[in-house]
């Protein structure tokens, strides 16, 4: 019952191999000097891929990803968007999409390139989605791709990192960057994106010894607590 | 009002066969009034509600028409009739069903009727179905039905989304619904109540029997048992037994130091020993699972005559339960510490003393658990109430008096649930088609859903089709569809299975198995390698374990154990050597003090000359608080400022129960946040509430900036509430489950059973989402309608906020005062952990004591 102030602090920068990212509280990564806007997993028609399963999810997923989309380009007016894989939840799902929807998709494109990475929910993307589709792209030192392998100079998604902080009898649990300076996991950014705790070994894999450090979304800011402090 | 009468107006002769008379006879009874009454009730073709204490013999007088109806009619062998389908009209057939909260209920009076059937010669087939029924009896049992089927609620509305349903049912004449009082305050009663509604149209002929213990409104009660008309209220005839000796009730009085706070009515451990040693038999009832554990614990360590004492409680292994059971049957114990995993079920012969520790919290309650004493309707059932901590002691007097005065204090009968309807929707589509005018006729016939609104019934079946969402995307993914003459049927076969998989209205509480490991030493939280297995110690509910980091004490079993780590379903935990556990692990019950008995705690405390009947220690308490600040009149809200160690305290009183206190605690923080005191925290137990803050909240109070009026304004159930609706984990829970028993989301898919946390996980999300896009979509208005009366208990809230506006009286103080003392030692832990634990406790117990008495 007892409220007590979380010991975490407030992070605006995110750096992976000596490029500083600005670490977006919506999960989206923006990298000021190319003007590029990282957003992953946005699993666009999560809902009606389970409504085809019998699970009337509401139908509201795409409408709400596309709007915290549409916000955050807005916030930054990017060049260059990459989708970093796992746009769509299934692989009929962009077919599913609504024309509102597909409207919405183009004017965010419009006067910038975008650029969807597949991954493997959406390993084949159409052409008429518009932008450009690719496996993996690097700039400079960077490479995005969509699964993590750890390479230095690596942001993926794919993981859906989250993460839980306790004191004394309560807790509360966020999305989260996963990121120890030489690599980053991203945060789903899909309205109906599940998460996967950033202590599942999954992640034992990229980062050497689990020395990471998990940027969680809050309300207001985004923290940075040492992720053996999280669970 | 309907009739109640207590006799039958006819002679037992005329109403009792020959064959039943000699039996009775020959055992040395003499039929009762009320089963005599019941048997009237029948012949004169009325439903009945029986109310009667336990021991009254109601279970035979719910079945006594049935078995003389079948004692006279002819017998034609079961297996003449065999089902070809549909609308096969039968006689024989099935002809009373039984209903029972428990399955092992069930099964037991199942065996209790055997013996008057078989010791007269009576050609009854009497059967059981529950969940564990083995596949090919259920399967029999629908071609070849018995006389009697004894069943429970979920497994009713299984075999009525049978295709054979009609074929089943219509031969019905009666139904008998044991312990009625408990079923209907839940959603497994509006499950029931549609149960009825349908079996009332299959079987028209059918009449009801209830049997309850004592409630507030058996009027109110009676109207479940018989159909309601269209705009107008019918109910059945009530029966009451007379005759039960009134019950002696006393309070411990206890030669020790009464406790300021805690539940762990540790101080009275010898004199509680020595109450079971005295009898024969005592049932020691406890409000927690951890409070059982641990008092089980410490009355062995002090058993020094080896005395037979057992525990039970719900999460134990069900086998483990049932041996203690027959323990108690066999009379081999003569101890049982238990949680109200007894407070229902099967009759026990020799008890002799209940003893109840810590709050009684409702009046019909505690006299139900005190009804599980002395199951002999003419003597007294005994009981010992040991209130763990100051409070409690008032509301031990409160409840000993109300049940002097036989005042009752059980909830009123509950509006139909939204989602609950969801789920009969999709059964009944799984049976026969219907039409949506016809199912919404026949669902208001059921009391709960009476008052259902068109336009709702409509957005339920639109919910159940296709989600009920205003953006239709959804008509091809359609769960039941209409045909040509607009009835509607399931889409597929799938989706009967899904339902059939998923029937049922409880959500039991996330459990997840707790294993001793060796601790990694030195290792503060960081992924290492646990040594994996490890011995069982027992079951803990996820939403506290989500609560602790790693490294973490807390006591289970009985001893404090420190957190290591959570993989999948499994906590592995260490031996700690801290005496004193860092969270607490007290989760304070599954129910709040009732409104009834708050009301005479505060009218108790207003009236000084009824002090006296108060145990010395809280005279003196109370006095002190008199001197040193105020004591609230009935309707008065009594808020004190006070600072203490640097910090400012804001401490109120509303008796309003711990869920009312945590949703208004939540929502005076918010307030005081903008008012710019700067809160830090509160807690909140049965009774009061403190706020702790950085800001001098007395100054503020003093120079206007915080205005007490417009604090507890009812508007905070406004717009604050709404925010704090939008991020509230205990709102969020709530709307899972209505996810859940709407069918929105199955907890089991066929073949595979997907992860809690996963499903958790997604419906926060859901939710979020839903609550943006379609605020007014029919599941969010069934967990708003939940959240009034359950977790959040905003309708008691918003009664209190009315009731004390205007009538708030603030006292600046410059320390503690006595009365808040209990609340202010439940921040940051509590007392429920023994030894140290206590010790601790007491000492900064005295330190707050001594500065409140200064």
């Amino acid at each position: 019952m007892t409220e007590v102030a979380l010991s975490i602090t407030s992070t605006r920068t995110l750096d992976v191999a000596s490029v500083s990212f600005h670490a977006d509280l919506s999960g989206a990564l923006f990298w000021e000097e190319q003007r590029l806007l990282v957003v992953s997993d946005l699993h666009l028609e999560k809902g009606s891929s389970y409504a085809t399963r019998g699970v009337l999810l509401p139908p509201y997923d795409t409408i709400a990803t596309l709007g915290r989309l549409a916000a955050v380009i807005s916030r930054h007016d990017p060049r260059i968007v990459i989708a970093l894989g796992d746009s769509f939840h299934d692989r009929t799902a962009h077919g599913r999409l609504s024309a509102d929807d597909r409207d919405a998709v183009s004017a965010l494109q419009s006067g910038r390139d975008w650029i969807w990475i597949s991954g493997n929910h959406d390993p084949a993307l159409p052409r008429d989605l518009g932008g450009t589709v690719a496996d993996e792209v690097a700039i400079g030192p960077i490479t995005f791709r969509h699964e993590p392998t750890g390479a230095h100079g690596e942001i993926a998604g794919h993981l859906h990192p989250k993460a839980r902080v306790s004191t004394r009898g309560r807790s509360m649990e966020r999305r989260c960057f996963a990121c120890d300076g030489m690599r980053a996991v991203m945060p789903a950014f899909g309205a109906y994106a599940g998460g996967l705790s950033i202590r599942d070994a999954a992640f034992a894999k990229i980062f050497p010894n689990n020395g990471f450090v998990a940027h969680l979304l809050g309300d207001r800011r985004v923290h940075a607590i040492a992720a053996s402090r999280c669970y | 009002m309907p009739p109640r009468i207590l006799t039958a107006s006819a002679e037992p002769a005329a109403l009792l066969p020959d064959r039943f008379q000699q039996w009775f006879a020959a055992r040395g009874w003499a039929p009762r009034a009320h089963q005599l009454a019941l048997l009237e009730k029948a012949r004169e073709d009325r439903s009945a509600l029986l109310i009667a204490p336990t021991g009254a013999g109601k279970t035979l007088a719910g079945f006594l028409p049935t078995l003389v109806e079948l004692s006279s009619a002819p017998v034609i062998p079961a297996k003449s009739v065999v089902s070809t389908g549909r609308g096969l009209q039968r006689s024989g057939g099935l002809h009373t069903l039984y209903i029972s909260p428990l399955k092992a209920l069930a099964v037991d009076i199942a065996r209790n009727l055997e013996r008057p059937v078989a010791e007269m010669g009576l050609p009854i087939k009497i059967e059981t179905r529950t969940g564990d029924t083995p596949v090919s009896r259920r399967q029999r049992q629908r071609r070849y039905p018995p006389d009697v089927l004894l069943t429970t609620p979920e497994q009713l509305a299984l075999l009525l989304s049978s295709d054979d349903a009609p074929f089943l049912f219509s031969s019905l004449k009666r139904i008998v619904l044991d312990e009625l009082h408990a079923l209907v305050t839940s959603k497994r009663g509006d499950l029931l109540s549609l149960g009825l509604a349908r079996l009332w149209r299959l079987a028209p002929q059918m009449r009801a029997i209830g049997l309850s213990a004592t409630v507030a409104e058996p009027e109110s009660l009676a109207r479940f048992l018989v159909p309601q008309p269209k705009d107008k209220s019918e109910a059945a005839d009530i029966v009451i037994a007379g005759g039960a000796a009134p019950p002696l009730v006393e309070m411990l009085d206890t030669r020790e130091r009464l406790p300021w706070a805690g539940h762990s009515a540790r101080h009275a451990l010898p004199e509680i020993y020595d109450l079971i040693k005295a009898n024969k038999t005592t049932l020691v009832f406890v409000n927690t699972r951890s409070q059982a554990e641990m008092l089980f614990q410490q009355l062995w360590s002090m058993n020094d005559d080896n005395l037979a004492i057992a525990l039970h409680h719900g999460s134990l292994d069900v086998a483990q339960r049932r041996k203690v059971e027959d323990a108690m049957s066999a009379g081999k114990l003569r101890g049982v510490v238990c949680t109200s995993s007894l407070d229902l079920g099967v009759d026990w012969g020799d008890v002799d003393l209940v003893v109840n520790i810590g709050a009684p919290k409702g009046a019909s309650r505690l006299m139900q658990r005190i009804g599980r004493a002395n199951h002999r309707l003419d003597e007294a059932s005994r009981a010992v109430l040991v209130p763990a901590n100051r409070f409690e002691v008032l509301e031990c007097r409160v409840a000993i008096d109300a049940i002097a005065e036989n005042a009752q204090d059980t909830p009123p009968l509950r509006t139909g649930a939204l989602d609950v309807l969801a789920q009969h929707v999709l059964g009944c589509a799984c049976g026969e088609p219907f039409l949506s005018g016809e199912l919404y006729d026949e669902v208001r016939t059921a009391a709960p859903y009476a008052d259902l609104a068109r336009q709702d019934f409509d957005d339920v079946v639109d919910f159940v089709a296709t989600g009920g969402y205003a953006l239709k995307t959804y008509e091809r993914f359609a769960r039941i569809k209409q045909d040509k003459q607009g009835r509607w049927r399931v889409a597929n076969p799938k989706v009967r299975q899904s339902y059939r998989m998923n029937v049922g209205t409880i959500i039991a509480d996330d459990m997840l198995k707790v294993r001793l490991v060796r601790s990694r030493s030195g290792a503060t939280g960081s992924t290492g390698v646990i040594a994996r297995g490890g011995r069982l110690l027992g079951e803990i509910e996820e939403a506290f374990i989500e609560g602790l980091a790693p490294a973490d004490t807390f006591v289970f079993s009985g001893e404090v154990v420190r957190y290591e780590a959570l993989v999948e379903d499994q906590v592995y935990v260490s031996r700690a050597n801290d005496k004193d556990p860092k969270v607490p692990s007290y989760m304070g019950g599954k129910f709040p003090l009732s409104t009834y008995l708050a009301e005479r705690v505060r009218r108790l405390l207003d009236d000084g000359r009824a002090w006296g009947a108060l145990p010395e220690q809280v005279r003196d308490w109370l006095s002190q608080q008199k001197d040193v600040s105020h004591v609230p009149a009935v309707r008065e809200l009594l808020v004190e400022s006070f600072p203490r160690a640097n910090k400012h305290y804001l401490v109120c009183y509303p008796f309003e129960g711990r869920l009312a206190h945590q949703t208004l605690g939540m929502l005076l923080t918010r307030r005081l946040e903008r008012a710019r005191a700067r809160p830090l925290g509160f807690v909140a137990n049965e009774y009061a509430i403190a706020v702790w803050a950085l800001g001098d909240m007395s100054f503020m109070i003093r120079d206007g900036r915080i205005d007490l009026d417009a604090l507890f304004d009812p508007d905070m159930l406004g717009d604050d509430l709404e925010a704090w609706l939008a991020e509230s984990a205990l709102m969020k829970r709530t709307f899972r489950n209505c996810a859940i028993i709407s069918g929105l989301i199955a907890r089991r898919h066929t073949g595979e059973e997907k992860s809690r946390r996963q499903v958790l996980f997604s419906t926060d999300l859901v939710y979020d989402v839903l609550r943006k896009h379609q605020a007014d979509h029919v599941l969010l208005r069934a967990a708003r309608a939940d959240a009034a009366t359950g977790l959040l208990d905003l309708r008691r809230l918003s009664n209190m906020l009315t009731r004390i506006q205007g009538r708030i009286t603030h006292r600046e103080l410059d320390h503690v005062s006595p009365l808040a003392v209990p609340v202010m030692l439940e921040i940051g832990r509590e007392s429920v952990y023994g030894e140290a634990g206590d010790e601790l406790l007491a000492e900064a117990a005295d330190e707050l004591v001594k500065e409140a008495m200064s």
